[in-house]
């Protein structure tokens, strides 16, 4: 290949004519540091980073988190380094003059993990300091993870003029952590060191003690043996608080998916199996709210999920009731064939779905205010998740209100106790099946504006839910909300405690199983109405 | 031996102390019933009196919370399901007709016969002339010689009716429970039915539940008279009928 | 069987359909092989692959009528029970690919050297043998459905709470045969078979002659469903679909009875699967897919439940539309058109095509003579058999 060949030694000489001309021009120690980037050698640039941190220089904040995030471009023919920002606009790294563009034979320069450190530290120095707060958080806990012994000034220095309360924390764990591996801090500074870490009690404090090696005194190896296996303890509690919550997270998703259905089969005994479908046009009524809030009133966004709950109520609402009138009318005391007709009917809205919105999921965003998460000791709690929670707990706190002190929730209850007698005392039985039928598809609809906060909005959406509602009624009790209620709950945290032991599909496996066997036991559930008329 | 232990197991069927309770409605309470053998036994009371949950604890259908069902003076049929107590030799007729809608009368019998009930024995089932000729006895038994391969659903109710009794009669069983006869039926049918039933009495033993008092009367046997799960009074229908807690609980004055 | 018991199956329904079954096992290979190709009544090879699936099919139908039409157990798990015999005969052509696999591994599949297993699971041994491999086909999804039922009978488990966990367990293999480690081939499943019995599964002449077996599946397969349902058993399982509790009082055991057609039904999806395998060349977990098995339960629905030859035919049928349809420009519709099969054979026409037409010969026939006497009109109309709850 001789065209490459020559094209090569071309532009090494090039360069060699270049840097012979352009350095004395930059000569200085920051220059001659930055230019280090270039030299694609680690111990160069460990040199290098180490000189730019420590430079007071205003362009080293820039460069050191443009190294930390690939961002940090150096041409090593020129021996130019440059500053690509998150803009895509670009700066000369050793002047801060913008450039044009960052030429093509230049290349990010490369980290292994012990320079990683290294940028961390730097970094973590840099913006101890910053006047953002989550930046100098951030930086606080980037010293601690890599605990350089520079770093011991700069967060001396910070912890002296800090004023917000967990930065100062953090900072604190800082200066512990560095105190640990410094080899000639005290062993009393060290001890106070490994208690401070020990109230942390994380898993990263976990990490840190395991970590200090054999050259400690044997007070302080005693004094970390101790705090980790106080540490490991409580965040055994701690990750069966996590457990619990992931699994009451998962319980209120069953539970709000099989709502609907502890109506429909629950009180009505119509075996619906399209049920999942009216949880998938909630959530596709939801997306068409955000679009049509997207392009008309952007600034209604955090509302949309308002709007959309009221609306998938009556979308699937209705939907329910001509589903009722047209199909499951005619099937009533056929158990069998209403499922085989509604599985028919669920295909038919799926496909009805998938031509006209495709058969890719849907984009459905997550409000302002349902974004993000906090943390609650060791553990970190999703708005969305929480939201959920909160949500479906209201939604059965009103469906059971509905049932108790409405007319409609006493006729409800009365045809389905006593279909003839209702009839004889005026009821209108026909319409009371119809909106019950609506009410069970409308609260799925609803279940599908949540839902749709965490799962993929596609046509498939419903099918992944139908098999674990009935699940949820079935093992409840079949016309107990209240059971439903337990049922759901039960089996979300039965099976996020398996999760970690067996895997996600084995755990998932696991619960089919036991619900199989649990169904032999008592076929009727696990709140069953019992006597003579169920068997009727 | 002391008097119960004779009562026990001198009686065909004797309960004692019988208690049934669905969520905190106390179906059965404190219910004590014997019936000797070749006897013919009437049970009336007002609807909720527990009659018909009577039978399902005597037939296994329903497990009572306490007591005792004895058998033949040794069985225990609380520990037992349907099926055993079935094949013990207890026969039940239920209160809504309830026979094969889509088999033949014939097929109905067939299937009622005390043969063997085995899977394997069905299933190599061949048909054999003494089980036809009591098929075609108990057909002229019931009068439905006639209708012997029509749809058993395409009967009157009163066929159904008595088709329930045929089934019994191939049923052969020691005792028969027959709840509520001739409901729905016309005078005719009904006056034909206690004839029947006197007849089947000659070789069964047999409890009969009955709201029609012409009936009962008819029949002439001791009866007793259920009210809240529990025994109100026992006798004849003249001594029960003018029993003043009977009239005031059942005959409604 | 005994010969009382043959005769006694042989109506003359049954006896048309049986003849059908031959001549077409025997003709369509026959013409396949014989004729030359291109010819006007030459069965193109495709066809008869296509053909032998949908024979596999109706065998599937007849095992899922036995149980629901017969005895009123609507299994939405059947395509396990076709997905486990499939598996299993999978295995054994697995084991006959030998070194000629991508890996050339004389022991292990392709897969299980893909994912560094050191030797065969303990499971798959013997399945190099045919007679094993044929035996397992009956066996395991045989026993699968003896324990699930034993549980499920046992504690009156019926109606849709049945279909129900039936569901479940169809939905809990899809995810285990869908995990690497289960040693199954995971996602992937089973292919690229080269022989069966010596023979390659690719050339016309095993073709046919899987299509001929296929065939001969389908005559036994219906010939033990007619001796079971004609038999005083068939009488017996009738009884339960109608009133059950009913049938316990006269001192049936009425799990025994449902635990033996359901096992037996089992095992004929077995075979089915079994047969299927080898001539559509793959099997995977998608065939534990809950949409496959209640796919399979309209198959009889449409063609008449409870009358063996409408599910055989219903099967053909549904899947000839499949076929047809989403092959062509309909294909978008196809799902439009299942889902209305669905709504309207339960809707419209809740005995099937047979199931319809034996009533409306029924009512002809007994019109003519009703006609000459009119006094002899049935006092109700015929009532409905009402499914079982």
């Amino acid at each position: 290949m001789p065209t490459n060949l020559s094209a090569r030694l071309c532009t090494f000489v090039l360069s060699l004519f270049l840097i012979a001309f352009a350095l004395p021009a930059f000569a200085g120690p920051f220059e001659d540091a930055v230019a280090k980037f270039a030299n694609d050698d680690y111990s160069d640039t460990d040199e290098a980073i180490g000189v730019v941190a420590s430079s007071g220089n205003k362009l080293a904040f820039p460069i050191i988190s443009a190294l930390q995030d690939g961002r940090l471009m150096a041409d090593p023919d020129s021996k130019k380094v440059y500053v690509t920002g998150t803009d895509g606009k670009s700066i000369d790294a050793a002047t801060g003059e913008p450039v044009a563009s960052v030429p093509d034979s230049a290349s990010a320069v490369r980290l292994n993990n012990r320079l990683r450190r290294s940028v961390d530290a730097a970094f973590g120095s840099l913006t101890l300091q910053s006047p953002d707060l989550g930046a100098r958080l951030q930086a606080a806990q980037s010293v601690f993870k890599s605990h350089e012994e520079t770093a011991l000034e700069p967060v001396e220095g910070a912890l002296a003029k800090e004023t917000n309360r967990s930065v100062k924390a953090a900072l604190g764990d800082a200066r512990a952590a560095i105190l640990l591996f410094k080899s000639d801090a005290t062993e009393v500074q060290k001890l106070e060191a490994v208690a401070t870490i020990r109230a942390r009690g994380d898993q990263e404090a976990l990490a840190l003690l395991s970590d200090i090696g054999t050259d400690q005194p044997a007070a302080v190896t005693k004094a970390a043996a101790s705090a980790i296996s106080s540490i490991q303890s409580s965040l055994a509690v701690w990750s069966t608080v996590q457990n619990a919550w992931y699994g009451l997270s998962l319980g209120s998703v069953l539970l709000l998916a099989a709502i609907g259905l502890a109506i429909t089969f629950g009180v009505m005994g119509v075996i619906n199996m399209a049920h999942g479908e009216m949880v998938m046009i909630g959530a596709y009524t939801t997306f068409v709210v955000q679009e049509v809030i997207r392009t008309r009133y952007p600034a209604l966004f955090d509302y949309s999920l308002l709007i959309a709950v009221p609306l998938a109520f009556l979308v699937a609402g209705a939907i329910g009731v001509v589903i009722e009138r047209s199909i499951i009318r005619f099937l009533y005391g056929r158990p069998l064939e209403t499922l085989l007709a509604t599985w028919g009917l669920s295909l038919v809205l799926q496909q009805a779905v998938r031509t006209m919105f495709g058969p890719t999921n849907r984009e459905v965003g997550n409000p302002s205010w349902m974004s993000g998460a906090f943390e609650l000791g060791q553990i970190t709690i999703t708005y969305n998740r929480l939201w959920i929670l909160v949500f479906t707990l209201a939604v059965f706190m009103i469906l059971l209100a509905m049932l108790r002190y409405t007319a409609l929730g006493l006729e409800m209850r009365a045809v389905t106790q006593n279909r003839r007698m209702a009839a004889s005392m005026g009821i209108a039985t026909s319409r009371v099946d119809a909106l019950t039928f609506g009410l069970g598809s409308g609260i799925a609809g609803i279940a599908g504006v949540a839902l749709s906060q965490i799962d993929n909005v596609s046509p498939n959406l419903g099918q992944s839910y139908i098999i674990d509602s009935f699940m949820v009624v079935v093992f409840g009790g079949v016309g107990n909300l209240w059971g439903t209620l337990v049922g759901a709950f039960t089996l979300g945290i039965a099976n996020k405690f398996l999760e970690p032991v067996a895997g996600a599909v084995l755990g998932k496996i696991a619960i089919l199983v036991l619900i199989i066997l649990f169904i032999q036991k008592r076929p009727r559930g696990l709140f069953a109405l019992k006597g003579r008329a169920v068997e009727a | 031996m002391n008097v119960m232990d004779t009562r026990a197991t001198s009686a065909l069927l004797y309960l004692d102390g019988v208690h049934v309770s669905f969520d905190g409605f106390h179906a059965i309470n404190n219910l004590s019933l014997t019936l000797a053998p070749g006897e013919m036994r009437a049970i009336i009371g007002p609807n909720g009196a527990g009659k018909t949950t009577m039978m399902d604890i005597i037939t296994g259908k329903t497990k009572p919370d306490e007591g005792t069902v004895l058998f033949d003076g040794v069985t225990d049929l609380t520990r037992l399901d349907e099926t055993r107590i079935a094949e013990l030799g207890i026969g039940r007729k239920f209160q809504k007709p309830t026979v094969f809608e889509s088999q033949t009368v014939q097929d109905n019998l067939l299937l009622a016969l005390n043969v063997d009930h085995s899977v394997k024995g069905t299933l190599f089932w061949r048909g054999s002339r003494a089980e036809s000729e009591r098929i075609d006895k108990v057909l002229e038994t019931i009068r439905l010689t006639d209708a012997r391969n029509r749809l058993a659903g395409s009967l009157s109710h009163g066929q159904k009716q008595w088709l329930e009794i045929g089934m019994l009669l191939a049923q052969d069983p020691k005792l028969l429970l027959v709840d509520e006869p001739v409901a729905g039926m016309t005078d005719v049918e009904t006056h034909l039915t206690a004839e029947l039933l006197k007849e089947i009495n000659k070789t069964h033993t047999v409890m009969v539940v009955e709201h029609d008092m012409t009936f009962v009367r008819e029949l002439g046997v001791k009866v007793t008279c259920l009210h809240e799960g529990t025994v109100l009074a026992e006798g004849t229908i003249d001594q029960v009928s003018s029993n003043e807690r009977v009239i005031e609980v059942y005959l409604g004055r | 069987m005994t010969p009382h018991m043959l005769t006694r199956s042989l109506d003359r329904g049954a006896t048309i359909f049986l003849l059908v079954v031959a001549a077409l096992g025997v003709l369509i290979p026959l013409s396949n092989l014989l004729l030359p190709a291109g010819s006007f009544f030459q069965v193109p090879t495709y066809l008869v692959a296509l053909w032998g699936k949908y024979v596999c099919y109706a065998i599937l139908a007849l095992s899922i009528d036995l149980i629901w039409g017969y005895c009123g157990i609507l299994s939405l798990g059947h395509g396990a029970f076709f997905a486990l015999g499939g598996y299993a005969m999978g295995m054994y052509l697995m084991r006959q690919i030998g070194t000629r696999g991508v890996y050339g591994n004389p022991i292990l599949p392709d897969f299980m050297v893909f994912l560094n297993y050191s030797k065969l699971p303990w499971y798959w041994h013997g399945f190099d043998m045919f007679w094993f491999a044929a035996l397992m086909v009956l066996f395991v999804p045989g026993l699968l459905a003896f324990c699930f039922g034993w549980l499920a009978f046992r504690s009156r488990v019926t109606g849709v709470y049945l279909s129900i966990i039936t569901q479940a367990m169809t939905y809990a293999l899809l995810l285990a045969f869908f995990r690497n480690d289960f040693g199954f081939g995971g996602n992937n499943g089973m292919t690229d078979f080269k022989d069966i019995l010596g023979f390659n599964v690719q050339a016309e002449g095993t073709r046919g002659a899987l299509f001929m077996l296929s065939c001969l599946g389908l005559i036994i397969s219906f010939l033990i469903c007619r001796a079971v349902v004609s038999s005083k058993l068939g009488k017996v399982l009738i009884a339960i679909r109608d009133a059950e509790s009913r049938s316990r009082f006269l001192g049936y055991r009425v799990e025994s009875y449902k635990l033996f057609v359901f096992t037996l039904s089992a095992c004929m999806a077995g075979v089915a699967g079994a047969l299927y395998v080898p001539q559509v060349g793959i099997i995977n977990p998608s065939e534990f897919a809950p949409g496959n098995s209640i796919e399979a339960v309209i198959w009889v629905a449409v063609g008449g439940r409870g009358t063996l030859i409408g599910a055989a035919l219903g099967a053909i049928v549904v899947n000839y539309a499949k076929t047809f349809f989403t092959s062509g420009v309909l294909a978008p519709y196809w799902l439009f058109m299942l889902g209305a099969l669905f709504i309207l054979s339960t809707l419209l026409l809740p005995k099937g095509i047979v199931g319809t037409f034996n009533a409306w010969r029924e009512s002809s026939r007994e019109r003519r003579p009703a006609a000459a006497t009119a006094s002899a009109a049935a006092e109700d109309g015929v009532t409905e058999p009402k499914m079982a709850e």
